[in-house]
């Protein structure tokens, strides 16, 4: 497999970070949208392992969820799919997947680590699983070099500090209160948090929670290292299904060119 | 007795539950830490257990089914007779207290059958807070007197219709909900589940069931019980009967899990008998799950005891073997339902029902100079209608 690193989506500028639910509306699309988003601009991937209870989520990524668990998608459909779409040479950039803490469990800790390693997923993300329970996962996932995302939110306030000091690959920062979804305004004092992993860590920071517009994608990635773009892409494909790559593309070039329009314009003031 | 060590019971327990929750679950304990020994605290909820909750609750000889049954002497902890007709009032109380104490003006609480979104929606009137309840659709549907009981008592109630449209998605949409507005709001768990500190805090607002019990059953026989019974679905009126009685080696502590059409079938609920480890609605613990942790979609009759889980220090009393979990189908617990209606006059809920069915094939085999108390944790008014429908007659709410 490619020595692939998270860190490489933060080489060339502001990051896009973009999110697709795995086995929505089926495994082919899935494996036909990877190399699609990288193809127009996405830094880094992020793919959703369908859970049953997804907690975080709001009803767009909960909705994709049950519509891939329908079709009878499972974690080994999706670790055979992407580790075709390494093999294949079509996707280059970080893959990370997104899923609950039960999932990795029930599967074998290490078990999924491995799997992780030998497919090419390069971390993980667990909305579940807080810092204080970080170790769940933590001697399994080192051992295999995938990275365990950790994230901020808007109520971590005095935990911010300790959380930036101990992560890895890049720090999620969720913007707002509640769960993903279209916001249409994004009220958090993001400039605070940020502030505040910049005096804990030199590691990437990306903004994510309800981010659907370019504008927004380019005024998060103007604060940050980067933008993550979910529930917008994951209602492309709702509403297109197996049609949905040329959408989902020029939905992500359109964000692409505002996060780096912002880059030019921070580049020239 | 076991004390949960870092939020944990052995390996069980602890806080899964995403950042945006943490300082919110983190200010919990402290505030919890501060007033659970505060004689202030104390005496408040002691006051509202006495004189709102009507607490103690009797402990009833039941003479006719122990005749009956011909073996073992039965007792029954009443907590069908507390104000809203069941134990939930008194994790309520407690819980709305301490969100008082805590600065929090709203509560927001999920619910199966509708016990303790009525319950909280009770202690939410009394106590001046805003309240809104997460129920499943489905539920909303068989329980739909008690909808209407927590509209009246002034809450929000809000159907849920993702999932399985039960209990376990009212917990998501309650979980959800507090991600989104943590400020003034606190989070009424209803039973011993969920990220630490709440199987802990609900387990200390629940065990004076036990205690009681034990002062109760003293005075009356001199001696501690040979068996306690309880229904078990995310496990709080169990814990607290169990609780006190933990240290009490020689008293056997049975929890009695919602089997559904049997725990060989898929149609069950019985989460200890069936389920396997895993970590979900903030806790680790043992689930309903398929190999690859989906959860499980489960079911009961029982509304309240339709739950995928249970709480972690169940797990725990099971792994360690100091409390049995058996499963107890349907049929059985609607006969137990109709049984103790007709025997001693006593409606019991469908959930207090699989604990009575349980008691019915126990009592038998034990000796006559030996005592079985059974916690009926609920009234039955509300499972009155479901029970006609169930045997066949065309009653609705």
């Amino acid at each position: 497999m490619m020595n692939i690193k998270i860190k490489d989506a933060f080489q060339n500028g502001k990051a896009l970070i973009a999110f697709v639910t795995g086995g929505d509306p089926d495994i082919e699309t899935t494996e036909k949208l990877l190399p699609a988003m990288e193809e127009a601009g996405a830094d880094l991937i992020e793919i959703g392992i369908p859970f049953s209870d997804p907690i975080a989520e709001g009803v767009v990524i909960q909705e994709a969820n049950e519509r891939a668990l329908s079709k009878g998608c499972t974690t080994d459909h999706l670790f055979d799919m992407v580790k075709r779409v390494r093999e294949s040479g079509k996707v280059t950039v970080p893959i990370v997947y997104l899923t609950y803490a039960n999932p990795i469990y029930t599967y074998g800790k290490e078990k999924f680590m491995a799997k992780c390693e030998e497919c090419g997923i390069n971390g993980i993300i667990v909305p579940d699983v807080p810092f204080e329970e970080k170790n769940e996962f933590l001697a399994e996932a080192t051992a295999h070099n995938v990275d365990i995302i950790s994230m901020i939110a808007p109520t971590s306030e005095d935990r911010i500090i300790k959380i930036a000091k101990e992560a890895k690959g890049f720090l999620y920062v969720v913007s707002s209160l509640g769960v993903t979804g279209v916001r249409s305004k994004i009220t958090t004092d993001i400039d605070s948090m940020i502030s505040l992993v910049r005096k804990a860590s030199d590691i990437p920071a990306a903004i994510g929670f309800g981010i659907s517009t370019p504008d927004q994608a380019a005024n998060m990635a103007q604060k940050s290292d980067g933008a993550i773009v979910g529930s917008a892409i994951v209602k492309i494909i709702g509403q297109y299904g197996k049609d949905c790559i040329p959408y989902v593309q020029e939905y992500i070039k359109s964000l692409k060119e505002a996060v780096r329009s912002e880059e030019l314009v921070e580049k020239v003031s | 007795m076991q004390e949960a060590v870092n939020g944990r019971f052995g390996e069980y327990g602890g806080q899964y539950i995403p950042e945006t929750l943490m300082n919110a679950v983190n200010e919990l304990e402290e505030a919890y830490n501060k007033y659970k020994n505060d004689p202030e605290f104390k005496r408040e909820f002691k006051d509202l257990l006495v004189n709102y909750a009507g607490r103690p609750s009797l402990l009833y000889e039941a003479k006719k089914m122990t005749e009956d049954l011909g073996g073992a002497k039965i007792y029954l902890k009443r907590e069908d007779l507390n104000h809203t007709g069941a134990h939930k009032i008194n994790n309520c109380l407690g819980q709305c207290l301490l969100a008082k104490k805590m600065g929090k003006t709203r509560v927001i609480a999920e619910t199966g059958a509708g016990q303790h979104g009525v319950a909280t929606a009770t202690v939410a009137a009394l106590m001046g807070l805003e309240c809104e309840i997460f129920m499943g659709k489905i539920d909303t549907e068989r329980q739909a007197l008690n909808v209407y009981r927590m509209k009246l008592l002034g809450a929000k109630v809000n159907a849920i219709e993702t999932g399985t449209q039960t209990l376990k998605d009212a917990v998501n949409a309650a979980m959800k909900e507090w991600t989104n507005r943590i400020e003034d709001t606190h989070y009424v768990l209803g039973s011993v589940m969920g990220p630490h500190p709440f199987p802990t805090i609900v387990r200390d607002f629940q065990k004076m069931i036990g205690e009681e019990i034990k002062e109760q059953l003293f005075e009356k026989e001199g001696r501690l019980p040979d068996a306690v019974i309880a229904c078990v679905g995310g496990g709080s009126n169990a814990i607290g009967t169990f609780y006190d009685f933990i240290d009490n080696k020689d008293v056997k502590l049975i929890g009695c899990e919602a089997a559904g059409e049997g725990a060989d079938t898929e149609r069950t609920a019985a989460t200890v008998t069936t389920g396997t480890t895993g970590i979900f609605h903030g806790m680790k613990s043992i689930f309903c799950q398929d190999k690859y942790g989906q959860i499980a979609p489960v079911y009961s009759i029982s509304a309240g005891l339709d739950y995928p889980g249970v709480g972690p220090e169940h797990a725990y009393l099971s792994d360690i073997g100091r409390a049995q979990y058996v499963p107890v189908t349907d049929t059985e617990a609607v006969e137990a339902f109709e049984y103790l209606s007709r025997t001693e006059g006593i409606i019991p809920a469908i959930e207090s029902s699989h604990a009575i069915a349980y008691a019915m094939k126990l009592a038998p085999t034990m000796r006559k100079d030996q005592i079985l108390v059974v916690t009926v944790s609920g009234r039955g008014d509300k499972d009155v209608a479901a029970i006609a429908r169930y045997r066949g007659e065309d009653i609705h709410d």
